[in-house]
């Protein structure tokens, strides 16, 4: 009786070698294979399939793989101990940061890219800054032009490391650098906003489209069309970073905020997003300058 | 080429700079002591939560920073700072 079954049960096994294999911890597959094999994980298949090991080698190599019945059992443990592994990964990475988040900044389409891009290019048509509430979350770039996005700022930071010849890591040393100080003078002034931290990096990556702009005008007619090219995107920019932040820092004149939040001065405020706007200039400046000398 | 990287010389800012100087700040900050030197400069815990409103001033914000820094940082500073020490006496 054992031995016609385990055969029957070695060709259903090769035949559907690699769902069964994927899909071992996602559902109980309770048809062909031994029941409890996806859920006892190394025991039992060890021990169902030792039996007739002679009878499974004595047929011909269809799988190779699965003719060793240890190498079998190795590979559901192995699959099992991967997705664990997996788990324990995703956890950590959620503590600390939380990959919602990230997702709420990626969603994005061509639309919103090509709209988002004009904006900061020619910042000065564009009437209503306020980003657009659903219910007190903070709704998706698809749905909103005036949100924050990663993606146009990874995508620029990306690509201007390579035409600038900067390594990636001075970028990013740079991008922390001022996100950390953009952290604590909002810190310092208890500016209760709810800029997050992927808000501040999101606006300030959004100064490497103005590099990029920059350089290739330079590269291409030369140090006048660099220095033209560099006022433009330098103008465009501050209009748009101070136009952007006003709506989060300085106090909102909208009907449902209360009125402690414009307990610090507000003109201190108002240097914070001054000061940052005059800040993405100097630093395009200072990291493209070389190049178009 | 060449010439971006000679002029990048002076500007190469790696990862491990950044960590360096955030170790360094840290230690900065960590090492000012309460009585000796806070205190005599008007720095001190007392002289910083006057009002109790919710507008704690920058000075405040400042202070307590530095407190908490202090507190927080100090175990963890002392493995660092071991650590960079062993490092550096080793690769140099």
């Amino acid at each position: 009786m054992d031995l016609p079954h385990q055969g029957f049960r070695a060709t259903k096994q090769r035949a559907r070698a690699a769902p069964s294999a994927g899909d071992a911890v996602l559902f109980d597959d309770t048809s062909s294979a031994a029941p409890g094999m996806n859920s006892q994980g190394f025991y039992t298949p060890a021990y169902n399939m030792a039996g007739p090991s002679n009878d499974m080698q004595g047929a011909p190599g269809v799988n190779n793989l699965f003719a060793d019945p240890m190498a079998s059992a190795a590979m559901m443990y192995g699959s099992s101990l991967a997705n664990q592994g997996k788990d324990m990964v995703n956890k950590e990475i959620n503590r600390f940061m939380s990959v919602n988040k990230l997702k709420y900044f990626f969603a994005v389409d061509t639309r919103y890219v090509l709209k988002k891009l004009m904006i900061l290019m020619f910042p000065y048509t564009h009437q209503d800054w306020e980003v657009r509430y659903h219910r007190d979350t903070p709704l998706t770039p698809r749905q909103d032009v005036n949100a924050p996005d990663l993606y146009i700022p990874r995508n620029s930071a990306m690509f201007s490391p390579e035409v600038l010849g900067l390594c990636a890591s001075t970028a990013l040393v740079w991008i922390i650098i001022e996100v950390l100080v953009m952290l604590l003078s909002l810190y310092l002034l208890t500016v209760h906003s709810d800029l997050s931290t992927f808000d501040l990096i999101a606006y300030s990556g959004y100064k490497y489209v103005g590099m990029i702009f920059t350089v290739l005008c330079g590269l291409m007619f030369g140090s006048d069309g660099y220095y033209v090219a560099l006022a433009w995107s330098s103008c465009a920019l501050m209009f748009f970073i101070v136009r952007s932040l006003k709506m989060k820092i300085l106090p909102s004149i909208s009907s449902d905020s209360m009125g402690m939040g414009s307990n610090s001065k507000p003109q201190l405020r108002l240097y914070i997003t001054v000061a940052t706007a005059v800040f993405q200039p100097i630093i395009i400046y200072w990291l493209t300058s070389h190049l178009v000398r | 080429m060449a010439r971006d990287k000679t002029s990048f010389a002076s500007m190469a800012f790696t990862l491990y700079t950044l960590i360096q100087t955030a170790i360094l700040c840290t230690n900065a900050i960590a090492v000012l002591h309460e009585e000796r030197f806070l205190s005599k400069i008007g720095w001190g815990v007392d002289q910083g939560v006057g009002g109790f409103g919710d507008d704690p001033g920058v000075k405040a914000q400042i202070l307590n920073l530095i407190r908490s820094v202090r507190t927080v940082m100090r175990v963890p500073l002392i493995i660092v700072n071991s650590a960079c020490i062993v490092l550096l006496l080793l690769f140099g």
